[in-house]
């Protein structure tokens, strides 16, 4: 699938995950290269690596508003939603507490730690998402009881992009006296956060999607929650996560930060307008529908569905052309089924299967968005010539679902 | 890499791709709801396919699929055409990942259901 002009080369899957800053690739370079020692030695090389780290960690505190010695560095998203979830569990069943309430579409580094706890006794509650992707306060509001030990709820869904009332949700916890996570993967970097003023008091980050390296995250864990160690050995992390520190990412994984948030809200109405701009070009194909709350959204993500056509067949095409996207459908998981998320949020498998996601930064372009535009509806319409479902909905012995 | 070149050549620039308007049979399998369906249309004079044709709703192993079973029981007798194994396609494809070859299963399924749907119509006609 070439256009008739030249193909560009484009990068629209930042949610999967981002493209290094050069800052961020000097600074590995930089605490590789000059600054290898280890924290943990006594001599000078040792304690020059010691006090970056420190640096790093006051810094990442400040940026969410929370203490450095809440801050714990982890080795990404994935062992953080695992760590807040275990030891909250581990603590609540101290507490005779066995019930853990999230949402049906988390991702699965939390879904797949409760439904281990689900077999180890927890009682676990999906809170539903609707079809707009939000959680409701409510829900929350008559699920929780004395015997609920931890609520974790992510801050934006990784598919569809829609922010949940993280706020609203942490004071109802905060009432009921427990505790409260949150997956916030996606919006670091992209949406201001501060957990004192969220109520919250676990939180899970990674660097890799907000122009960091991969494979290093940090887990925020409010003063005087107990946290359990998943990796036993040395005392690194105030005994709580074994293992020489990463240096390099945790130092890049700072100097990203900072970068990201330099002008946030220059950078998210950027990214807002780019998004928009597509969206409302992409609508324009017939029978496609835009995915989640269109008001409650990052900033950089558009989630599509177009009737007729397959996912994994539509990404292909897309990256002949250039475009590097993702999409929810069975064949790109490989799985039999589509995205929990897209079906958490109510739409029929054969929708699903043909959705697209598209996830910007501030380093795109309007003429990327442009270019974009101009592929997406070819790749569309020939899928749709090849596809036995669009020719019966175009001949009326299917009926349209969009 | 996911696919093997053979495989993209046939998702890039599928053969007999399309429908046949005047089809002696056609055989359709799947679903939409896990993810695949495919068509097939067939031209039959004196036992053999004289022209195939596919539509398919499914992932880029369902489609380079659909067009390699394609080429491959195009201008042979039925019952030669009824031999064409998954596994064939599959291998004239120089393989597939492990986890997408139920993707390339339907292919045969839907050339059999065309034949015999043909094979119904005949006695139908026989009567
Ligand atoms: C919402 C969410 N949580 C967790 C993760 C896992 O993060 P990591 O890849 O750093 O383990 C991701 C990224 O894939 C994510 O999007
Ligand atoms: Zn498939």
């Amino acid at each position: 699938m070439q256009s008739k002009g030249e193909t560009m080369k484009i990068y629209a899957d930042n949610a999967a995950t981002t493209k290094p800053t050069k800052k961020v690739i000097e600074t590995l370079m930089h605490y590789t290269e000059q600054v290898f020692g280890n924290p943990s030695s006594l001599y000078t090389t040792g304690q020059i690596a010691k006090d970056a780290l420190e640096d790093a960690r006051e810094r990442i505190a400040k940026h969410i508003g929370c203490m450095p010695n809440e801050l714990y560095f982890t080795s990404g998203g994935s062992e953080s939603d695992n760590q807040a979830i275990m030891s909250a569990a581990q603590n609540g069943l101290k507490n005779g507490k066995n019930k853990i309430i999230s949402s049906t579409f988390e991702h699965h580094a939390v879904l797949h730690v409760l439904e281990n706890l689900g077999k180890q006794g927890f009682e676990i509650v999906l809170l539903p998402v609707y079809e707009d992707g939000i959680v409701r306060v409510e829900d929350l509001e008559n699920a929780i009881d004395d015997k609920t030990a931890l609520v974790t709820i992510m801050t934006a869904n990784n598919e569809i992009g829609t922010i949940q009332p993280i706020k609203q949700l942490g004071e109802v916890c905060k009432r009921h006296n427990v505790v409260f996570h949150t997956d916030a993967v996606q919006a670091v970097g992209h949406l201001p956060i501060n957990v004192k003023e969220q109520n919250i008091d676990m939180l899970s980050l990674s660097a890799h999607k907000f122009h960091g390296p991969k494979g290093i995250g940090a887990l925020y864990v409010k003063k005087g929650i107990s946290l359990q160690s998943l990796i036993g050995g040395g005392a690194q992390e105030r005994r709580k996560r074994a293992g020489t520190e990463n240096v390099p990412g945790i130092m890049a994984m700072a100097a990203a930060l900072d970068e990201a948030l330099e002008n946030l809200d220059n950078k998210m109405a950027y990214v807002a307008n780019l998004r928009d701009s597509l969206q409302k070009e992409l609508s324009k194909i017939p029978y496609s529908k835009v995915n989640g709350n269109l008001d409650n959204r990052l900033p950089g993500i558009l989630n599509i569905c177009f009737e007729g056509v397959e996912g994994e067949a539509m990404l292909l095409y897309t990256d002949d052309a250039g475009i590097s996207v993702s999409s929810g459908s069975a064949c790109t998981s490989g799985d039999l089924d589509p995205s929990h998320v897209l079906l958490a949020i109510g739409l029929p498998h054969e929708i699903a299967h043909g959705s697209m996601r598209i996830s910007l930064c501030d380093k795109n372009t309007m003429e990327e968005i442009e270019y974009i535009a101009q592929n997406v509806p070819k790749v569309i319409e020939r899928l749709r010539i090849m596809s036995p479902i669009w020719k019966d909905l175009q001949e009326g012995k299917k009926e349209h679902v969009i | 890499m996911l696919y093997s070149e053979k495989v993209f050549d046939h998702f890039r620039f599928p053969r007999n791709m399309g429908e046949i308007a005047d089809a002696d049979a056609i055989g359709e399998v799947g679903n939409a709801k896990c993810g695949d369906i495919m068509r097939i249309y067939l031209k039959i004079d004196n036992e053999v396919i004289t022209d195939i044709k596919f539509q398919t709703f499914g992932c880029g192993s369902a489609i380079a699929a659909s067009s390699m079973a394609t080429e491959m029981v195009k201008g042979k007798r039925l019952d030669e055409a009824l031999q064409v194994t998954n596994k064939a396609v599959v291998e004239a494809l120089d393989g597939l990942p492990k986890n997408k070859v139920h993707c390339s299963v339907l292919v045969e399924e839907a050339i059999k259901e065309a034949i015999n749907n043909y094979r119904k119509s005949q006695e139908n006609k026989a009567e």
